[in-house]
This record gives structure tokens, sequence and C-alpha cells, in this order.
């Protein structure tokens, strides 16, 4: 390398930075099939979704199904949980959503059982607000499972469900 | 490394080898004649414990590895059968259960060591950083470790831990469904922390041949924290500290060993010894005690991401104290402010470790509050100011003027 080497631009210098350019790409291309591995496989999606059974759940009573690997709670909801779930003013919730928004029939309550904090799986009709505690870190949900308390940024997910008749549900 | 030993080989075959690969002359100016301080005290023991223990580690974990199954399917019961088939696998196990806990014990004391005597500060900063990365690397590797054994606390741990980086806006979403390898913590995450569970002891024994690397450069610091001045204020390695390291690592034996044969449960979660349901977490969920203080932190504060954020910034604030710190006076020895300040740091850390265990409810939270709050600003206010406004005490004239002194004075050197 002589003193000319600070001026212009060389040849050199053009095949250097192409050089490098190329292998960084080349390195990123690599490196993708060596991180996505890491994502879900296949025959993990496949088991994506699942269809219930729920004739004999009485009102009052509630049974959790595991769908991709979660708990997920079907709660048949009293008329006073419902009441309840409706009439909370929006303006005292964390997570804004009215009830009606987060059910397709009133009396079922189809949540995802996962506390949006760290992934515990709340205690159902515990805590002050009647409707789920997290045992972890002290969140409490409503009958709703909105969050109302504790550390949860989020409301209890719903998942993507359907009724297939009155008695079948299929969730995912 | 080198350069301290004028080392010759006598024998043929070390001749011969000595020619073609440095390496016998290079482990004796590193572990021979390597001119160390003669006032190190047993604090300094714990390096050399906490080789013992990776050593232990590895050499447990690969013998259980080969009894072990790392399927959801098959791995709680594989771990019972290690500790009811396997000819000695309830001793395996239990030394590397409880090594884990050994591990950390030795590791706290070795870093409240380097907190009390100022190890971190110009020129050591790098080996106090490459400390702090094997650091992370061992809760990494306990936790890993913790998970696969397959129980409710590894489950319901994993769970937690992970979601921890769930919290992350943007890039969490995707960032959990990579650690998974699924909707949930499951067979895929299972799988690949045992892969890791292996691999992290074998980085942390790369680190700490750096660690060594960049301690052998300045030397060891000592008690006094003063530099040494020269040749009469050293003795070399060996005998002098093979001696008194192998004295501790037995004195660690006995206690390690005390653990493993008469209280081999005792720093364990029963929980654990329950198979993993994932329908049911269970009522009072706890890290391993040695992430306790952690735990405490992040609950002391009711909002996901500022909560995890609070927990990061309080691992990473490790990695700046040779910079919070403005003081030059090394040893707390000379330093009778901080000498205080660095006590309360201890029981802060201990109070945090205990409000870590207990639910976060009523005084247990408040404690919890005021005892994080007390984490930085020790960090971030009492260090820097501290340096600023303390008058130290005189430093001693060398460190062999100092050893003379006492010994004269008829005290132990
Ligand atoms: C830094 C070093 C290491 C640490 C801190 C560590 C920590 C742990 C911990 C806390 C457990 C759970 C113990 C229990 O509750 O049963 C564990 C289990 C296990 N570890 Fe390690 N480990 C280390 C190195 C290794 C290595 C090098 C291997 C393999 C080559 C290994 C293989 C295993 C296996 C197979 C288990 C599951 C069986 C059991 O429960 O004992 N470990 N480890
Ligand atoms: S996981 Fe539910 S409160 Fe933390």
């Amino acid at each position: 390398m002589t003193a000319s080497h600070a001026e212009e631009p060389t040849r050199r210098d053009f095949l250097y930075i192409a050089t490098g350019a190329m292998g960084a790409v080349g390195a990123g291309a690599l490196a993708w099939p060596f991180i996505d591995q890491l994502n879900p496989d296949t025959s993990v999606k496949a088991l994506a979704s699942i269809e219930v059974d729920i004739s004999s759940v009485a009102e009052g009573a509630a049974i959790t199904v595991t769908w991709r690997g979660k708990p997920v709670f079907i709660r048949h909801r009293t008329a006073e949980e419902i009441a309840a779930a409706e009439a909370v003013d929006l303006k005292e919730l964390r997570d804004p959503q009215m009830d009606k928004d987060r059910v397709q029939k009133p009396e079922w309550l189809i949540m995802v059982g996962v506390c949006t904090h760290l992934g515990c799986v709340p205690l159902g009709q515990k805590g002050e607000y009647g409707g789920w505690f997290c045992p972890c870190h002290g969140s409490q949900y409503d009958t709703s499972g909105r969050i109302r308390k504790g550390p949860a940024p989020q409301n209890l997910a719903i998942p993507d469900y359907v009724f297939v008749t009155d008695n079948r549900v299929k969730i995912g | 490394m080198s350069g301290h030993s004028e080392f010759q080989p006598t024998s043929a075959p070390a001749k011969w080898l000595e020619r073609r690969l440095p390496i016998l002359s290079l482990l004796h100016g590193a572990a021979v004649a390597f001119p160390t301080p003669k006032n190190l005290n047993y604090w300094w023991t714990f390096g050399g414990i906490l080789m013992f223990c990776l050593g232990v580690q590895i050499l447990t974990g690969i013998i259980l590895a080969m009894h072990f199954t790392p399927h959801v399917d098959m791995a709680f019961s594989s771990v019972e059968h290690i500790m009811r088939d396997v000819n000695y696998g309830w001793l395996i196990r239990y030394i590397h259960s409880n090594g884990a806990s050994m591990f950390f014990i030795a590791v706290y004391i070795h870093m409240f060591r380097g907190l009390y005597y100022g190890s971190y500060k110009e020129p050591r900063e790098l080996i106090w950083i490459l400390g702090v990365v094997i650091y992370l690397l061992m809760m990494a590797a306990a936790f890993f470790g913790y998970v696969i054994v397959w129980g409710q606390m590894s489950f319901w741990g994993a769970t937690v831990i992970t979601n921890l980086f769930g919290a992350i806006p943007v890039v969490g979403d995707g960032l959990l469904s990579l650690l998974w390898g699924g909707f949930s913590v499951d067979n895929p995450t299972l799988n690949r922390f045992f892969s890791l569970h292996y691999l992290v002891p074998f980085l942390i024994a790369g680190l700490v041949i750096l660690h060594i690397w960049a301690l052998h450069v300045p030397g060891n610091n000592n008690p006094l924290g003063i530099d040494v001045k020269g040749p009469q204020d050293t003795v070399t390695f060996h005998p002098y500290y093979t001696v008194k390291d192998t004295f501790a690592v037995v004195m660690f034996m006995l206690f390690f060993a005390f653990f493993v044969f008469y209280m081999p449960n005792a720093l364990g979660d029963p929980d654990n010894y329950i198979e993993a349901n994932r329908l049911s977490t269970p009522a009072h969920i706890v890290p391993e005690w040695y992430l306790l203080p952690y735990y405490a932190i992040l609950r002391s504060i009711p909002d996901k991401l500022f909560g995890v954020g609070a927990m990061g910034l309080a691992i990473v604030t490790l990695f700046l104290i040779p910079w919070l710190d403005t003081s030059r006076v090394r040893s707390a020895r000379f330093r009778p402010l901080y000498k205080q300040f660095f006590w309360l740091f201890v029981i802060d850390a201990v109070v945090l470790g205990y409000i870590g265990a207990k639910p976060p409810e009523g005084m247990y939270l408040i404690i919890g509050r005021l005892a994080t709050a007390y984490y930085f600003f020790h960090f971030y206010i009492i260090l820097p100011v501290l340096g600023l406004v303390e008058t130290p005490k005189p430093l001693p004239e060398s460190i062999s003027k100092s050893v003379l002194d006492k010994s004269a004075a008829g005290k132990p050197a």
C-alpha cells in the first residue's frame, strides 16, 4: 500500500467492498435456516385445532382443555357473572374491552388460560373480582377474564373458535 | 500468561514436546512460577474452588447425560431411574444438583470479595466483565439444567422465565416462538434446553481461560488493594498458593458433602418431584435460591415491561460497576464509608433473596420495593458520590512492609 491509497478509490477497493458485501449477504442467507429451525415445526403446527363437546358443562362449571399445549378455559357463566361482567365501566379497565366483544354466546366464556403476565395458569372463581386469580404474581381477572389488578398487561386472550353445533365447539 | 518463567525442560520427552508446543512453559509460568502477592487471604481461594465446581458439574453431568432421556414423556422418569436403578445414580445426581448450589455459593462469595477489595478497578475491569459474563452463563446453565428434569417447578419456571423475553416490545412474540419451538414450553423446548445445557459449561470453561489470562496481565489484587512494587511483595504460586487453594477446596468439599449426604433436597423445591403438568400451576412458584434476588426485583414492580426491565437492569448494572465507582482506592479497608455501605448492600441482597421466596403481598411487597430501590441507589448514587466525598485512610507503603509490621506486632500476616 502506497500513498496513492488515500486519494481515488481504486479497483482494489471496489473489489474489496463488493466481495465483503457478497460475503455478508451469503452469511445472512445461510444463517436463516439455522435460526428458522428453532421455530415451530410442521408437526407442531398440524395440531393447531381441536373440537370439544360442551354438553356436560353445567351452568356455573368450567372445563379446561389443552390446545396447542396451552390450557383453554371453557366456562358456562351464571346470569350473575354475565351481569357483573356487562356492568363494568370501561374506564375502570386497563385493557378496555366490552364483555360482548369477548364472547359469541354470553353464557360461554372461552379463553386461553394463560396469564398475560408471565404465562402461569390462573385459578378460577378466585380473587377480588370473582373471576380468575394468578398464583404466580397476583394478577386478578374479572368474570369476563379482563385484567383488573396486578402486573399482567392484557385481558386473557380469546382464541379463534366456532360453535359447530350448539354442543360442540371447534377451537383454532 | 507466560513471561514469568525461566522454565527449562530437562527430560527428553519434555524437551521434544516443548520445542513443538511450548505448553509446559506456559503452564509453569501460569501455575508454578507466577508471582502472587504474599498477603492473599482465604477469600482469594474461591477462584480455585470455582474451578473445582465447574469440573465437578462437567464430570457428573456427562455421566447423568448417559442415563437421561430428553423427552417430555420420559425425562422425569429417567431422572427417577437415575435415582433408583443406576448404580450410584443417586450420588451422582445429588452431587450435580447440589453442585449447582455450591457453585453459586462460591461465585457469590467470589463476587462480594471483588466488591469489597475493589478488584474490578483499573487495570482489572475486563477481568470483572469476563466474570460477569461467566456468572450470566452459569445462570443460564443452571436454568436449563433445572428445566430438563421436567418436574412442576421445571415446567413453570421455564414458562415464567421464557415469558420474560415476551415482554420485549416488537420482537417479543417472535423471540418466544424461537425459544419454545412451539406455542408453549413443550418437547422441542426440552430438547433444545438439553442441548444448551450440555454446551454452556464448555463455553464457561473457555471464558474461564480468558478470565485467568486477563488476570495474569496485571496479576492478583490483594487485601490492601495496593500495587505489587517488586519481588519482595510476592511469592511463587506454587507451592504457596497451590497448597492454600487445595486446603480450601478440601474444606469446601466437606461442606459440599454435608449437603449431598445429609440434606440433599434442602436447597431444592419439593414440587419438582411432581411431574410437569401444563394445566396446573403450583400455588407458590419460586426459582432456585440463587435467582431469588432478581425475582424479587421483577415482582416488586407491578408492570410487565418495567418489571422485566428493572430485572434486566439489575444484571446489566454489574457490568458498569468499574465505572460507577469513582474512588481510586481499591480496598474497603481504607475506605471507612464504603466499608459500611458494602455491608448494607450485602444485607440488601440477602433481603431481596428472602423477599423473592415470599408471596408478593402486604409487608413483603413494601419491603421488596424498598430493597429494590436501594439496590439501584447503591450502584447509581452511593458508589459514584462516595468516591468524591470520602476521605480514605492512608495507604501502606508496600505489601511487604505491611506484612512485616503485622508479624512484628505478633499478629498473623
Ligand atoms: C456450569 C455447569 C453446570 C450447572 C450449573 C448445572 C446445573 C444443573 C442443575 C441445577 C440441574 C437440575 C438438578 C436437579 O434438580 O436434578 C442439572 C441437571 C442435569 N444436568 Fe447439569 N449443570 C452443569 C453442567 C452439566 C454438564 C456439563 C452436563 C452434561 C454434559 C450436565 C447434564 C445434566 C443432566 C443430564 C441433568 C438432568 C438430570 C438430573 O436431574 O440430575 N450438566 N444441571
Ligand atoms: S404469571 Fe400471572 S401474575 Fe405473573
